[in-house]
């Protein structure tokens, strides 16, 4: 490993000020610092420092993602044999032959996503000499985990760009942007594309190639007011259909448990987002009018994105609320507005991003309220020892 | 009269090097030295130069802004050299040091307080106590509503105040007095809630008794249970080792800068406390007292909250301890790697032995790059006070005044945020960012 080292330390000088590729430089020391964490010490402040920095905090949110990702490749394929050994196209297909269908259907989307994604990222920070940052790791591999497998590769390149560079860099990079850059991603496909992003063709893989398909999502029946063929069972486990990562409540858990467990993820939002979800869950099924109001609340929990969205997404620190007590409020409503959308609007059966995207933006104003609260009692103390 | 504080938010990080329970006599040094940079606030005017003599207690140099705040020798000696800095700052008056100290005789006057005043400002020690807000040294002309004096560390590898100070008892207890005749309010004395010691005999104080986790015994924590700073106030705090030396001023007529401070860190030889005076260069014992020469880091102070004195050498003149540690200038190979490498405590769970509270052995590696803020959630878990740290942070970093005295500036200082520079995942140096914002308060506030 010493000799590694030493290789890239001769070469480092090309890339500093001054260098024949400065320009380069960020792209230099983000290879670098992916093989090694830097030799800098303290000079300011507190002489010793945690060992976590922000590449272990992203790499703890990819290894939560991974389960959901290994299953949603293997679901790609099983929902492909079901369909298609019920059309008569397919002998029936073991495991291993499921999950390397699926294998073929998802790494090119993953493969686009990043190389698109950490494209775009890697030109701004050199434009701008500044550090390559680590939050498209994460962003990287939640993006075709929210898409359905069918999608166009151009369509997935196109709404990574629109993510990275409208949900992201215009504000200035990680940290600084106000939406989920993945949820910027769907919502773009969604809107722009609505044709790839809904109805019963495309949440199956070659869906369109036979007749008498039945790829509708559990929210697509609900919505057309009929009777759902899954168990709860399924909806837990995630053999049906759905987008890529987002089906297995089993696997998501497996994922949240090592966020909530390394504290990576805010474990008031989920628990919040949860209390919202049931809460309006249960109202509409005490309301009961249709289909998807009938529908169990504990079910709701299990189906569509909900679960993989307070998981992974909700809890993004940056677009979250950034107080413990706003976060509180910002999982509710989250999971509170899910259940709403999904419910009252069935022309968007995926509520979860809406109400994810909408409390994006409400955040600043909900952080700005409890820390104005912190203030106002600051100020009225001031105000009382002036008048003693 | 006490007051209880259990404190929950924080984190105790347990380091090897912890002083062992024995006091030796440290060897007289050649140099002494008086950093002005230390005391915020003041803008030095030298009275000597090199080549003049001076007694312990004689005039180095006084402030600018105020030319009754001295500053004095700790020893007795000849000025060796006045070192400056950047646009000819002065960073240190280099005294060289006498065998035996000859102490300037001061006439401690206590009938009064005026006569206390001009006593501490005329022997100098008035220069040790600090004042909230802005942390600096403060204006004789305005009287304390409460004085604060800590006897009690919960940073890594502090000193034990109740074993170090053992024989300066009467010391303190005079420093105390004569302290409590400068306020109208109470003096307070900061004490290990879980210990009783000869600290809560102490007469004439009011007793704050912390417990919990880093920063439970900082001033602030006590500041903001009992008397939370609004704008117009002003209190002082004062280091329990400061006070005895007042004491002493006062019931011997001298300046005895002698202390007992501990020797910490991994890269001591053989951690215990050493008696000693202010401002001893300690280079001249390097040998015996560290493991190796190379690649160690002096700290004067904790290592949270203390200064670099690896280049300077010189003990500072509020640090009770000094640390030795490691440097940690090598690459770590996927250092990033979560569950892999170097164990750390911290607010997240990322080590395989995150639940273990044992002494860990940490160098100065920052461990990362420094990045915009992401993680939010960190900084509140180590901050107890009731202040939201990111968001007065981000005021400090704008300057936007109102909203730093909105979000609590005046009830903070740097060591108050030690802990979230040690958390911080994006690598933020938040003491020198609150510094910053103080110092921009002082400016357009006053």
């Amino acid at each position: 490993m010493k000799s590694l080292h030493d290789l890239l330390k001769k070469y480092e000088k090309l890339f500093l000020t001054g260098g024949k590729y400065e320009k380069l430089g960020p792209a230099y020391r983000a290879f670098y610092t992916f093989l090694y964490t830097p030799e800098v010490v303290t000079e300011k402040g507190a002489h010793i420092r945690s060992s976590i920095d922000l590449k272990r905090v992203m790499f703890v949110v990819v290894m939560a993602l991974i389960p959901a990702t290994l299953f949603g490749i293997w679901n790609t394929g099983h929902q492909y044999y079901v369909q298609a050994v019920a059309a008569g196209i397919e002998p029936a297909g073991g495991f291993w032959s499921e999950f390397l269908f699926g294998l073929k259907k998802v790494l090119p989307m993953i493969i686009v996503s990043y190389v698109v994604g950490l494209g775009i990222e890697f030109y701004f920070a050199i434009k701008r000499g500044e550090e390559v940052n680590e939050g498209y790791l994460v962003t990287g591999l939640l993006i075709p985990l929210i898409m359905p497998v069918t999608i166009p590769l151009w369509i997935l390149a196109l709404s990574v760009a629109f993510a990275v560079i409208f949900g992201k860099e215009v504000f200035g990079g990680t940290g600084m942007n106000i939406v989920n850059p993945a949820l910027t991603a769907r919502a773009f496909a969604f809107f722009s594309y609505p044709a790839t992003m809904s109805g019963n063709l495309v949440w199956v893989a070659n869906a369109d190639h036979y007749d008498a398909v039945s790829g509708e999502t559990i929210l697509g029946y609900l919505a057309q007011n009929k009777s759902v063929p899954w168990s709860w069972w399924d909806m837990f486990t995630g053999t049906i259909p759905g987008s890529v990562g987002e089906t297995s409540v089993l696997m998501i858990l497996i994922g949240l448990a090592l966020l909530l467990f390394t504290k990576v993820g805010s474990w008031r939002i989920v628990l919040s987002g949860l209390l919202g979800g049931v809460l309006m869950g249960i109202l509409f099924n005490v309301w009961g009018e249709n289909a998807l109001m009938q529908f169990p609340w504990w079910q709701h929990l299990m189906v569509g994105g909900f679960a993989f969205g307070l998981a992974f997404m909700a809890t993004d620190p940056v677009t979250a609320a950034q107080t413990n007590k706003g976060k509180w409020i910002y999982g509710f409503l989250i999971g509170a507005l899910a259940i709403t959308i999904r419910v009252l609007n069935p022309a968007y059966p995926e509520g979860m991003m809406l109400a994810i995207l909408l409390m994006n933006v409400v955040a600043p104003t909900i952080d700005y309220l409890v820390v104005e609260a912190n203030a106002k009692k600051r100020m009225k103390r001031k105000i009382l020892s002036v008048k003693a | 009269m006490s007051v209880s504080i259990k404190v929950k938010k924080g984190l105790d990080i347990r380091l090897l090097g912890e002083p062992a329970y024995a006091v030796e006599e440290l060897p007289r040094s050649r140099l002494y030295a008086i950093k002005p940079p230390e005391f915020v606030g003041i803008n030095p005017r030298l009275s000597v130069q090199a080549g003049d003599r001076v007694l312990a207690g004689d005039l180095l140099f006084y402030s600018k802004y105020n030319p009754d705040i001295l500053f004095t020798s700790p020893v007795s000696g000849t000025v060796k050299e006045v070192v400056r800095g950047k646009r000819r700052m002065i960073l240190r008056v280099v005294i060289e040091a006498d065998e035996k100290d000859e102490y300037k005789k001061i006439e401690p006057d206590e009938s009064s307080r005026e006569g206390i005043l001009k006593t501490l400002l005329k022997s100098g020690l008035f220069s040790l106590i600090r004042k909230r807000p802005y942390d600096t040294v403060p204006e004789p002309s305005q009287r304390p509503k409460a004085i604060y004096i800590r006897a009690y560390e919960t940073a890594p590898l502090s000193p034990d105040y109740a074993f170090a100070m053992e024989n300066r008892k009467e010391d303190l207890q005079k420093g105390i007095q004569i302290l409590s005749k400068l306020t109208e309010g109470k003096v307070y004395l900061i004490v290990d809630g879980a210990s009783q010691t000869f600290l809560n005999d102490m007469q004439g104080v009011a007793l704050v008794k912390v417990t919990g986790p880093h920063p439970a015994a900082n001033p602030s924590v006590a500041i903001a249970h009992t008397n939370p700073i609004s704008q117009g106030d002003v209190l002082w705090v004062l280091n329990a080792w400061d006070v005895a030396i007042m004491g002493r001023l006062f019931l011997k007529g001298i300046y005895d800068a002698t202390k007992v401070v501990a020797f910490t860190g991994s890269m001591m030889k053989s951690p215990k406390y050493y008696r000693l005076k202010q401002g001893a260069y300690l280079k001249d014992f390097s040998e015996d007292l560290l493991k190796t020469k190379e690649n160690v880091r002096l700290i004067g102070g904790n290592p949270l909250t203390g200064s670099n004195i690896t280049e300077d050498g010189f003990l500072g003149m509020f640090d009770n301890s000094v640390t030795a540690l490691p440097e940690g200038n090598q690459a770590r190979f996927f250092g990033w790697m979560p569950f892999l490498g170097t164990s750390r405590k911290t607010v997240y769970r990322l080590n395989f032995d995150w639940f273990s509270n044992k002494k860990r052995d940490l160098d100065t590696s920052l461990h990362g790059e420094e990045r915009p803020f992401v993680m939010t959630e960190e900084a509140e878990e180590v901050m107890p006070l009731d202040i939201y740290p990111i968001h007065l942070l981000k005021a400090c970093l704008t300057g936007d005044v109102d909203k730093m005295e909105q979000l609590g500036i005046l009830e903070v200082v740097p060591e108050d945020f030690a802990l979230v520079d040690y958390v911080s995942s994006s690598k933020i140096n938040a003491q020198e960012i609150i510094r910053r914002g103080l110092d921009v308060m002082m400016v357009e506030i006053g």
